[in-house]
């Protein structure tokens, strides 16, 4: 395929003002699907979490699940919407193997909640009132499995199996309004947006959140018209970006992407595109058609949901911490510096390090590891995820620096057992006798070994030139693998040096 | 034939419970029935004598060790083939779902099973019920005892012509525009649609889901009444279910008193359009019951003249969308076309080649009432003459307890005469369809034969939702009625079916 | 008048996934028009303040709690597929994009 051609990012900046908007698709971790009593669980053999339902046999029927329901409103609520005081559910018919009757169970035009609106900070500290249209609540689909061919992509497999576990697992499908004014940082005002939905739903406790698992899923609208102009330009629906990362390069890339074509007298296709992570470039799929009249009508199927003043209000009242109100409260309880917590919240580890001192570590100590060491093997590692590693883990290790039980170097020695599933910390330092030697007898031994290497060293330190300890130290640090107290060993040779 | 089969479900009923029959020797004369008669009237899909007599021998094993058993237990009975049976194939009528054997069972056989009625077979439909004289179904039609040159009404006119033919007393229903009462009236049998949501819709192959409506078939009123109370009742499985119960059936069916009642006349319902046969017949009900002291008065019901074509969009549009999940990848049948069989076209091959022409027919009429730009006009129009038609019978149930009409334009039309103009057919549903669209319950039952040709003719009992109870009241006393007038059960004047 | 098409027969056979002969086109635009002409009379009987009825029996939130039931086995599900392999259902290839 024939690689785009792009415009630089400023220079389409300057040409275009950036409409984007977003849809983001939130799995629910209900016990049970939708419309079913089937298990919602993610990782079970194909085709054993389904029933007549699941797999559309003739004569099954849809049954609705209430903390599915309750679930969508608590989402609704917290993202500002009103309850829709009928809401409907819908078919939304087309044909695809993965959907077994051929139609989506959805809401359509009397979703359950609407017209809400999210506060959304940027990087750069930016405060953006992203206005919602709709939460609706709908199913997901089964899985596609394609195989044959050579990229098991879809062109050129053979053939393809489809495993139903996943269809009818609650959705909710948040819609924004057109999002105007964001600028050069639309692309990070979208990651940002999904970044706080993210916080919204966990912190709900309505869904886990994870989007490497699809349970929090985004397509992005993006379009372009010139400056001071008044109407929309064609739009473009980028699918399948499915990291904040990506969905921040997704929309950088259509920017620059529609720019070029645009300042070139060209037009954009009204079509569906898919974001390929590997490539950082998207790929035109589907255009627009006759083939999207999805005929909705009311699902005869399912009565109407009516939810009372009374469950809104309790599920009102239920609500968590806004995260807005909640970054604010860790900001102060943590006492990280105004940048320092910005990077936390960019670098989406609000979580690990709220629950990492939650688990008995202290604030900063928490950053450190997290924004360092598994932020650098994150970084390294192929997938860019974070590794596989509990807040408590993190905690234990800090603990056992605090303790002084181990240093700076035996810890990331010990992180690197922990991620290679060695056990915790503790066992880890235990198992492999990593703990720091700070026994004078086996310092003071190879003290000397040093001092016999660099006799100098002694009278230096006796002369105030401190940093002449540092070959000893070293060289003890040598002699013992790294497993030596550092400071002790300097308070040792200072005891030397005055006796 | 045996005396067995002749008997009402009822009158088995008290003969099993005390012992002078068994359940076995019962099946086991409908069976045999079949054998001699079903060759020629084509009322089954599928027998299952093996799980029948097995059924049966449970029963009565049950009996003899004194268990308790509900009324009809131990009394056989067809299942229209548009209900999942684990034990038997269910193909609706239709190609596209040959050989398919559920891995469940709908409600309503569950519920049989539960009260012990051994399930014969599966009885002859129009293809997913579309239709209303069998000549839809996809395995040839069923015939009419009375006349086998003739339809025995549709979709269900294999359970009208089971239990005419003496197949087996009992029979299951669905009625999504009158597939229950057009059969029953042009065989001279009863069949009740109950209010919508009084029976389960969980394992009913879905027509047009907010007008299909599961119900009994028999040859009395009374068995119609025994055999709803066995199946009606909420099941959550089915959102549209109703939470509460309507009562006992049985016991309205023994009440034989219509003393002040309001009988109400549909004006819209008669005269124009109805055989003459059948309108005298009507009007000599009115009589009947007048003179016994129900309360006649004519009710208006403007808005039915524009009910079939309510009907006849809101169903191909629900129906486009319910048969849409058949399309050859995880049941039925599969056709791979001969060149570039994608899926997309391997789909597009097996609808073509597993639905007639009746069923292609309406999905593509709904695919057109729902697409883009067509369902203001179309669908959407449908459902506000939907509240116009509730409208019409909310009026009329202010003035009438019960409404009255014939339950079709004519008796049994002959094979072939309407088959290539769907409106005519379409226009059989005409006094039936306004049930389905308001979801309130119809029963047909037999009203005399016609002068001109001989043939039964029915009339249809309304009632307002939830009041099935008074269907049952009044149609029990018109039965007695007309038995007292002509000396024996209607269903008594059919020929002797040929045996062989 | 004809309002249904050959076209739109076609168009619409697509939507539902039906392969139709040219024959099949022809006649069904044929009695299609006369059934939609038919059916068109609804809107007489209306106006734009006339409600919609969806369902016949009103009802609201009926639910179910959120507790699991036993699923179909693998081999109960796959019991009617035309084909399955790995313990899923198999289809031809796709043709559409990704």
């Amino acid at each position: 395929m024939a690689k785009a051609e792009l415009m630089n990012y400023e220079m389409a900046l300057e040409q275009f003002e950036v409409v984007i908007g977003l849809e983001v698709h939130i799995e629910l971790n209900t016990k049970t699907k939708m419309f079913c009593g089937c298990r919602n669980e993610f990782g079970n053999e194909p085709n054993t979490n389904v029933c007549p339902v699941c797999i559309a046999l003739p004569g099954a029927l849809p049954a609705v699940n209430k903390t599915a329901v309750e679930s969508s409103i608590k989402i609704g609520l917290a993202l500002g919407c009103s309850i829709a005081p009928t809401g409907r559910f819908a078919r939304k018919n087309y044909f695809y193997p993965d959907l077994a009757k051929n139609f989506q169970t959805s809401q359509y035009d009397e979703p359950i909640a609407f017209e809400g609106s999210l506060d959304v900070e940027t990087p750069s500290g930016k405060v953006h009132t992203v206005l919602i249209e709709r939460a609706h609540m709908e199913e997901d689909a089964g899985k596609l499995t394609h195989i044959g061919g050579s990229t098991g992509r879809i062109q050129g497999a053979e053939y393809s199996l489809v495993d139903y576990n996943r269809a009818g697992v609650p959705l909710v499908e948040i819609v924004t309004k057109p999002v105007f004014g964001a600028g050069a940082e639309a692309p990070e005002l979208a990651a940002a947006y999904v970044r706080s939905i993210r916080e919204i739903v966990k912190a709900l406790g309505v869904s886990d959140a994870r989007m490497e698992r699809g349970n929090v899923r985004c397509d992005a609208n993006v379009s372009l018209r010139p400056h001071g102009t008044e109407k929309l330009g064609t739009r473009t629906e980028t699918k399948n970006v499915n990291s904040l990362r990506s969905i921040e390069r997704a929309v950088r890339y259509e920017i620059q992407r529609q720019a070029h074509i645009l300042a070139n007298g060209g037009t954009i296709t009204q079509e569906t595109r898919h974001w390929h992570e590997d490539r950082g470039a998207t790929s035109a799929g589907r255009p627009k058609s006759d083939a999207d009249d999805y005929r909705y009508f009311p699902e005869p199927d399912l009565v109407p949901v009516q939810p009372s003043k009374e469950l809104i209000e309790s599920l009102r009242a239920s609500l968590p911490e806004k995260p807005a109100d909640r970054r604010k409260r860790l900001a102060a309880d943590w006492g990280f510096s105004e940048l320092e917590f910005r990077d936390v919240v960019n670098a989406d580890l609000l979580d690990s390090i709220e629950e990492t001192v939650a688990a008995g570590a202290k604030p900063q100590a928490a950053r450190k590891w997290w924004m360092g060491e598994l932020a650098r093997i994150a970084n390294e590692s192929e997938e860019g995820v974070v590794p596989n590693i509990t807040p408590a883990q993190v905690a234990e290790l800090a603990a056992l620096v605090e303790a002084g039980k181990i240093n700076d170097r035996l810890a990331r020695e010990v992180l690197g057992y922990v991620l290679a599933g060695e056990g915790s910390p503790a066992e880890i330092v235990a198992a492999r006798g990593l703990e720091v030697v700070s026994d004078d007898g086996a310092l003071i031994a190879a003290i000397n070994d040093a001092l016999a290497a660099q006799p100098d060293v002694i009278d230096a330190i006796r002369e105030g030139r401190m940093q002449a300890a540092g070959a000893v130290i070293g060289a003890v640090m040598k002699a013992m693998k790294g497993s030596a107290d550092a400071a002790r060993v300097r308070e040792l040779l200072i005891e030397m040096a005055n006796k | 034939m045996s005396d067995l089969i002749r008997k009402t479900a009822a009158e088995l009923a008290g003969l099993l419970a005390s012992g002078e029959v068994s359940s076995v020797e019962v099946t086991k004369a409908h069976l045999d029935r079949s054998a001699a008669v079903d060759k020629a009237v084509h009322s089954y899909l599928y027998q299952n004598p093996e799980s029948a007599l097995a059924s049966a021998a449970e029963v009565d094993r049950a009996r003899a060790a004194g268990e308790k058993l509900g009324p009809l237990a131990g009394v056989p009975i067809a299942v229209k083939d548009n209900l999942t049976t684990t034990d038997a194939p269910t193909t609706s009528g239709s190609k596209i779902l040959e050989g398919w054997i559920p891995p469940y069972d709908a409600t309503v056989v569950a519920k049989l099973r539960a009260a012990g009625l051994p399930i014969l077979g599966k009885t002859n439909l129009d293809e997913f019920a579309m239709g209303s004289s069998t000549e839809f179904s996809a395995y040839g039609p069923s015939r009419n005892p009375w006349d086998l040159e003739r339809i025995p009404g549709g979709s269900g006119g294999g359970s009208s012509s089971v239990v005419s033919s003496f197949q087996a007393p009992l029979a299951i229903g669905s009625d999504t525009g009158g597939s229950i009462r057009f059969p029953a009236a042009v065989t001279g049998t009863v069949g009740t649609k109950p209010t919508y949501g009084a029976v389960s819709r969980y394992g009913l192959i879905a027509l047009a889901s907010s007008l299909d409506q599961v119900g009994p078939v028999a040859r009395n009123v009374l068995d119609t009444a025994m055999l709803q109370d066995v199946i009606a009742g909420h099941d959550p499985f089915d959102s549209t279910s109703l939470p509460e119960s309507l009562g006992s059936m049985t016991e309205a069916a023994k009440k034989l008193d219509i003393k002040g009642m309001r009988i109400g006349v549909i004006k819209q319902l008669s005269g124009e359009g109805f055989q003459a046969g059948v309108t005298a017949r009507f009007n000599e009900s009115l009589n009947l019951l007048a003179n016994a002291g129900a309360d006649i008065v004519e009710v208006s019901c403007p808005s039915f003249e524009y009910a079939i074509a309510a009907y006849y969009l809101i169903l191909p549009a629900e129906a486009s969308s319910n048969l849409a999940k058949f399309d050859s990848v995880r049941y039925g049948m599969r056709v791979e076309p001969n060149e570039n069989a994608t899926i997309e076209r391997v789909m597009a091959a097996t609808r073509e080649a597993g639905f007639g022409p009746e069923v292609k027919r309406r999905i593509i009429l709904g695919t057109y009432a729902l697409s883009s730009g067509s369902y203001d006009k179309y669908y959407g129009a449908a459902l506000k003459v939907r509240t116009l038609i509730q409208r019409d019978f909310d009026a009329a149930f202010a003035k009438a307890d019960v409404l009255v009409s014939p339950t079709g334009p004519t008796t049994a039309f002959k094979f072939g005469d309407k088959i290539d103009d769907p409106l005519a057919m379409y226009l059989n549903d005409i006094a039936t369809i306004p049930a389905n669209l308001a979801g309130i319950p119809g029963m047909s039952l037999p009203n005399g034969l016609a002068v001109e040709d001989g043939l039964p003719v029915g009339i249809q009992l309304l009632a307002p939702a939830r009041e099935d109870a008074r269907l049952y009241q009044v149609g029990a006393w018109l039965e007695q009625a007309h038995e007292n007038i002509w000396g024996k059960r209607m269903i008594d004047f059919a020929p002797e079916l040929e045996v062989g | 008048m004809s309002e249904i098409t050959p076209d739109l027969v076609r168009h619409l056979a697509g939507l539902a996934r039906i392969l139709v002969t040219d024959e099949e086109v022809e006649h069904f635009a044929q009695q299609l028009s006369v059934i939609a002409e038919s059916v068109a009379t609804v809107n007489k009987a209306i106006d734009a303040d006339t409600p919609s009825t969806s369902h016949p029996i009103p009802m609201f939130n009926v639910f179910r709690e959120d507790v699991v039931r036993p699923s179909l086995t693998q081999e109960q599900a796959l019991s009617g597929a035309p084909d399955a392999a790995d313990g899923r259902f198999k289809v031809n290839a796709i043709l559409d994009e990704e």
